[in-house]
């Protein structure tokens, strides 16, 4: 039997073509340069975003950065790090071979989708990883409501 | 660019790319810096600590690698990613003698710094020409 000709099916069959060709093209470049970041346009340095009903914790890539160099601010629903990460002196004769490093200043802001209790929350630098907890507003919490029975 | 000699060389072709347990492996981002009596290699291993680097030297390959804890929360959902994890891997080949004796290794706030002192004279090994 001939199957009729049905344009959005021909469509679907090519996004999904489509779709495969771009998975085996993401595959190969994955495996021919591994990169540390999946999301090479991302700037420096980049974050995780953690979160559950008590607030969120957000995890940061700064290597090589001294603690007294970052800045925190809070303001409303917005976390702010500023920071700077400086090539260290070379001494004379000294010339790069090679230089993937960030080197220079940094500043990222980001909105979370809750008010942030400023006044808790806490930043702890390890290992180049920087963990910034940031409990939700009380007042932001959604609150249970009981429907009474009439 | 011009042609410099480069006494170490990033082996780009052999970059690790694979899932081994289920784990990923990362290049980290290197600085290469040579000064006149030795080699520097600065390489960004954010969440390693000084007992989960190794750094190998066989025969003229380097490699550095790194292991990394977690990163999972407890009781938290992973949101929002600019970053994954996994452990750090980088191969470089030595095109210059090294002292092998005196390499160094540090880790400073997750980032590996790598001292390669090269071969003085003294152990540059001298061919005598015959007079015939």
């Amino acid at each position: 039997m001939i199957e009729p000709f049905v344009p959005w099916r021909e469509i679907r069959r090519m996004e999904r073509e489509m779709e495969r060709m771009e998975r085996e093209m993401d595959r190969l470049f994955e495996s021919f340069f591994p990169r540390r970041r999946r999301f090479m346009e991302v700037e420096f340095p980049p974050m995780n975003v953690w979160t559950n009903e008590e607030g969120a914790v957000v995890t940061v890539e700064v290597p090589g950065v001294n603690p007294e160099q970052l800045e925190i601010a809070v303001v409303g629903d917005t976390l702010t790090l500023r920071g700077k990460r400086l090539a260290d002196d070379l001494p004379e004769g000294a010339r790069y071979q090679r230089r993937e490093r960030f080197q220079g200043e940094f500043a990222r802001s980001l909105q979370l989708p809750f008010t942030i209790d400023a006044e808790r929350v806490e930043a702890q630098y390890e290992n180049g990883i920087l963990t910034i907890t940031l409990p939700r507003a009380e007042a932001d919490k959604p609150k249970r409501i009981t429907v009474q029975a009439a | 660019m011009a042609e410099e000699t480069r006494a170490l060389q990033v082996r780009e072709e052999t970059r690790p790319a694979h899932v081994e347990r289920a784990r990923r492996v990362f290049a980290p981002a290197v600085d290469i810096v040579e000064t006149h009596e030795d080699i520097w290699v600065l390489a960004d291993m954010p969440g390693v600590n000084q007992d989960n680097v190794e750094v190998t030297l066989e025969k003229n390959v380097l490699t550095i690698r790194g292991r990394v804890q977690g990163p999972t929360l407890e009781g938290y959902t992973l949101d929002y990613a600019e970053y994954e994890g996994g452990d750090y891997e980088r191969t470089f080949t030595l095109t210059e003698d090294i002292d092998r004796e005196k390499i160094e290794a540090t880790m400073k706030q997750g980032v590996l710094h790598l001292r390669l002192p090269k071969a003085g004279p003294a152990r540059v090994r001298r061919i005598p020409v015959k007079a015939v």
